[in-house]
């Protein structure tokens, strides 16, 4: 009898889905597509749970362990579901010496967190970027993706509270 | 095939295309310390160990995964290397918390050993020894993360020789682990076949075999599969 | 992608006011609108000037959106094509000037000088910047592009290329310098026939934006400069391993790669010849490690980005271990400009074995942050004082950061050397990809050695020992001084550890990582003698725990 694999099925029937399977059939279904699969998983739902690595490790032939080896592995991956909103503090060299590390310790005391954590309620998710390539206008912050520059620790903290 | 001379600290030594430095060395009765290295596996060249200086190259190489070449001149100990193994040795004391008077393994310890055979008598660079976990969740087996040295044998083990991929590797740097499938308790595996490759094949007491006293962890050979044995231990037979 | 800037969202429309058939437009403003000005809501100035020259009734005048105008501190950045006029920190509120001045250009108008900021540049990388519309291959196609890689496959074998590109003496722009043409020659000699081309957009040095810059204001130099070189060495398939950290550049590039398959400059039967060759994107995952290309080709193939020892290298075994070219986004971006100008062209700028020109990104303490494109051998004082404008508020200059976290810091004696690949490493630095980070007086250089190491040993894939361990524990070292915590012995214990981790790890991270502890201690070691004897930082920056006072 001829083996015949099934391919298997997406996890629910939510139509985001599609587009990480789509993504994964164009690159053929490879084990070498994995990275692009979780980026077009994390994409749709915001953070990679348990059930898109499964479904994205079963339908490239990738072992388990390897999917999740390669999820931990690279810091743009999560986890873990994130806040209502991101506040990405840049700490590459020209935002440091310009005063990254006072932004980032008034948010930290404001917010009550530290880096990849979100507050308690939710709310907001703090995280650190390794250069966002904006060093003109360093210190730089995203703020639920927009770039801001020259940021003061006071307003940051301010603006964030208000949320 | 072709057949290449060459010198390692001064012995001329032949060796055969595709072989690799470590190879030749062992063959000649040279030994160049090794943790990551295990035959039978493919090499990494990860713990730097191993390197030598090969004559005309500015960088150092790892004799594990360099291949031989005609009229190479190798050095494979000299005071300069013996001290760059000595620091590597002693780094991985200091990364996570071996203390061998209590450990499974001692006495059967390929850490413990390889300190010795360089003389490291104290250490001196700063500790990070970070809390790391136990995992005994499985019935036969457990893996102190403690005595863990990522050398990745069990890893690579478990995949190239029992195929069933159950070992990875989790997270980055310092915070780098061995994990079964997706960080799951080992116990709860189900890829797991509980073969003890990786049991056998780990050079410190990261992994053992429960119900072993302090060390009592010397790795035996057996007839077949350790979980066999217990099977047949445990109808009577 | 979901999480992408607003203001980066890819633009379709381009903003024109009439359509220009036939003639040219009497008055042309350029609107910046790459990552840092975009960023300053420069998108809303180009549509507002679209709308005012509109009710004004200008209908001779075209509004366009360009790429990097350069001057990055300064933005968000208008330009007048025909004067040179420069407009800075423009607001979508107050754009009466610039369309004044627009209505003001007559055609005997020529572009007046715009200062040593722009005066003492050399570009041949960045030649367009500022001048096309990013996503419109007519543009570009307009000012030359394309024409070398029509001389290419129409005129020249692929040895002819390759000779071309080594003799115009063109070095890696990443940051070790390996020459080109001997990489090409390599590769296209290697067995195997499938070979791959891949572009290294992993730009993940903290303080450098060079090769962003380059994809979001000119990507189809990328494209043609990835064509040559797939002729050259017989490559097929083409990647881009970029950043996901730079949403625009990824936007860019997928729609000049759409368009340039269009047009048939990319796919098969490329203009019209038998030459096929396309480019896929793959995007980064965080991970700086990524840069290394052993790391980086184990990323494109859905592992983790770890690297593994060379050789084989992977001129001889690389992507999906057939024969792999890996060049930075500034090599292939320099190569039309070097085939359409001539290699002899190329050569005579630079000096020694540093030929040509060398982006670089401005940023720290300067006043003129911003990207600028010099020729090599000009000294750092021409770049940081005349170009760079010196420190802000007039500050004294210290040190000057240059190859990020496997570079090395500056300081002022040095300021007269003329940068080369070579002299960098004599003064305990590096190329690196580019990066120039200014500190005056305010920055500790122990602080500063102590960031970068805690950047490494937070990039530090694990693999091996010595980067792994080692970096932490220097960082463990350098976080004693820095508190006043240090003693005497710590300090002879960094210089071992780093002179270990250097000389034991298996790639370019851990090799490197020691480079800025060692530099700072060549010039500043007087600084880490008063942390550790005196118990203060000479710049204030640190937190230095004085010992309780004992009670007599």
């Amino acid at each position: 009898m001829p083996i015949r694999y099934a391919r298997p099925s997406a996890p629910s029937d939510d139509k985001r889905w599609k587009i990480v399977e789509t993504r994964m059939r164009r690159l053929g279904d490879r084990p070498y597509a994995l990275i692009e699969a979780l980026h077009a998983a994390q994409e749709a739902f915001g953070y990679l749970d348990d059930d898109a690595l499964h479904f994205v490790g079963d339908t490239l032939g990738v072992p388990h362990s390897r999917v999740y080896g390669v999820a931990t592995f690279y810091s743009f991956f999560t986890l873990k579901p994130q806040g209502e909103h991101t506040c990405v503090v840049c700490t590459g060299t020209a935002c440091y010496i310009n005063g990254a590390k006072e932004i980032l310790a008034g948010l930290e005391r404001s917010l009550g967190v530290t880096p990849k954590e979100t507050t308690a309620d939710g709310k907001v998710s703090l995280l650190t970027a390794r250069c966002l390539g904006a060093c003109s206008l360093a210190p730089a912050v995203i703020v639920d993706g927009d770039v801001q520059g020259k940021v003061r620790a006071a307003d940051l903290v301010a603006r964030l509270e208000a949320m | 095939m072709s057949v290449y001379t060459l010198t390692i600290d001064g012995k001329d030594v032949a060796g055969s295309d595709g072989q690799t430095i470590m190879e030749v060395a062992e063959e000649n009765g040279i030994d160049i310390p090794g943790l990551c290295h295990l035959e039978g596996i493919h090499d990494r060249g990860a713990c730097r160990l191993c390197v030598v200086e090969i004559a005309g190259s500015p960088k150092l190489a790892a004799a594990c995964v360099t291949q031989i070449a005609e009229g190479m001149e190798v050095t494979a100990h000299s005071d300069a290397l013996l001290e760059y193994r000595r620091t590597i040795t002693e780094m991985l004391f200091m990364e996570r918390n071996h203390v061998c008077a209590v450990c499974v393994a001692n006495n059967h310890c390929e850490l413990q050993d390889t300190a010795e055979d360089m003389g490291l008598t104290h250490f001196d660079l700063p500790r990070i020894s970070p809390k790391a976990d136990i995992d005994a969740s499985h019935p036969l087996f457990a893996i102190d993360h403690n005595r863990c040295i990522l050398c990745l044998r069990c890893v690579r083990v478990c995949d190239e020789i029992e195929g069933a991929h159950t070992w990875d590797v989790m997270h980055r740097g310092l915070d780098t682990r061995v994990q079964t499938d997706m960080g799951i308790p080992w116990g709860e595996s189900p890829t797991c076949t509980s073969c003890g490759k990786c049991v056998q094949v780990c050079p410190t007491g990261a992994l053992f075999e429960k119900g072993r006293a302090v060390a009592r962890g010397s790795k035996r050979r057996r007839p077949f599969l350790p979980w066999m044995k217990v099977v047949a231990e445990e109808r009577g037979l | 992608m979901s999480d992408m800037p607003a203001a980066a969202r890819p633009v379709r429309r381009r903003v024109i006011t009439e359509e220009i058939a036939e003639e040219p437009p009497r008055a042309t403003a350029y609107v910046c609108e790459a990552a840092s000005c975009l960023s300053l809501q420069s998108h809303d100035i180009t549509v507002r000037l679209g709308e005012v020259v509109a009710d004004a009734g200008l209908g001779d005048v075209e509004i366009k959106r360009v790429g990097c105008l350069g001057l990055c501190a300064a933005g968000p950045l208008v330009e007048i094509a025909e004067t040179g006029r420069l407009f800075e920190k423009v607001t979508p509120d107050a754009v009466g000037p610039v369309v004044a001045a627009l209505a003001d250009v007559k055609q005997t108008d020529v572009r007046a000088p715009q200062g040593p900021f722009f005066e003492k540049q050399l570009r041949v990388a960045t030649e367009n910047f500022g001048r096309v519309d990013p996503e419109s291959l007519d543009d570009y196609v307009e000012r030359g592009g394309f024409e070398a890689l029509r001389r290419v496959l129409s005129d020249m074998t692929s040895t002819e290329v390759r000779e071309e590109v080594t003799r115009s003496g063109l070095r890696g722009r990443g940051g070790a310098g390996f020459p080109t043409g001997l990489k090409w020659t390599t590769v296209a000699k290697a067995q195997g026939t499938q070979k791959y081309v891949i572009c290294n957009a992993d730009e993940g040095d903290p303080g450098a934006f060079m090769d962003r810059s380059v994809l979001e204001s000119d990507p189809y130099r990328v494209l043609e400069g990835m064509t040559i070189a797939a002729f050259a060495v017989h490559a097929t398939e083409g990647y881009i391993y970029c950043r996901a950290e730079y949403p625009l550049a990824v936007a860019r590039l997928r729609s000049a790669i759409r368009q340039a398959q269009r047009a048939g400059y990319l796919g098969s039967g490329i203009m019209d010849t038998s030459f096929a060759f396309d480019v896929q994107i793959r995007l980064g995952a965080g991970a700086f490690v990524c840069g290394e290309e052993t790391a980086l080709i184990a990323s494109i193939e859905g592992r983790r980005g770890t690297p593994r020892p060379r050789p084989p290298y992977p001129a001889v075994s690389g992507l999906f271990e057939c024969p792999t070219l890996i060049n930075n986004v500034e090599t292939f971006a320099s190569v039309p400009t070097i085939l359409r100008k001539g290699p002899d062209w190329y050569a005579a700028i630079g000096v020694g074995k540093s030929k040509g020109t060398k982006v670089f990104a401005l940023a720290g303490r300067v006043v003129n942050t911003g990207l600028v494109e010099v020729p090599m051998g000009m000294t750092l004082r021409e770049i940081i004082f005349d170009i760079g404008g010196g420190i802000i508020d007039g500050r004294p200059f210290k040190a000057v950061q240059t190859g990020g976290p496997s570079g090395g810091c500056i300081p002022a004696d040095h300021l007269d050397t003329p940068v080369t690949y070579e002299s960098l490493v004599e003064l305990g630095s590096f190329m690196g990809s580019g990066g120039m980070i200014v500190m005056d007086d305010t920055s500790c250089m122990v602080d500063v050695a102590k960031y970068f190491m805690d950047f490494c040993r937070d990039e530090s894939c694990g693999k091996c020992t010595p980067c792994r361990v080692g970096t932490t524990q220097m960082w463990m070292l350098l976080d004693r001084i820095t508190t006043g915590r240090a003693t005497g012995g710590d300090l002879a214990q960094l210089e071992h550890l780093a002179a270990i981790v250097q000389r034991t790890s298996l790639c370019g991270l851990g090799q490197g990582a020691p480079n800025p502890v060692f530099s700072t201690l060549r010039y500043f070691r007087d600084e880490y003698l008063a942390h550790i004897e005196e118990r203060r930082c000479p710049a204030g920056v640190c937190t230095i725990e004085q010992p309780a006072e004992v009670m007599a």
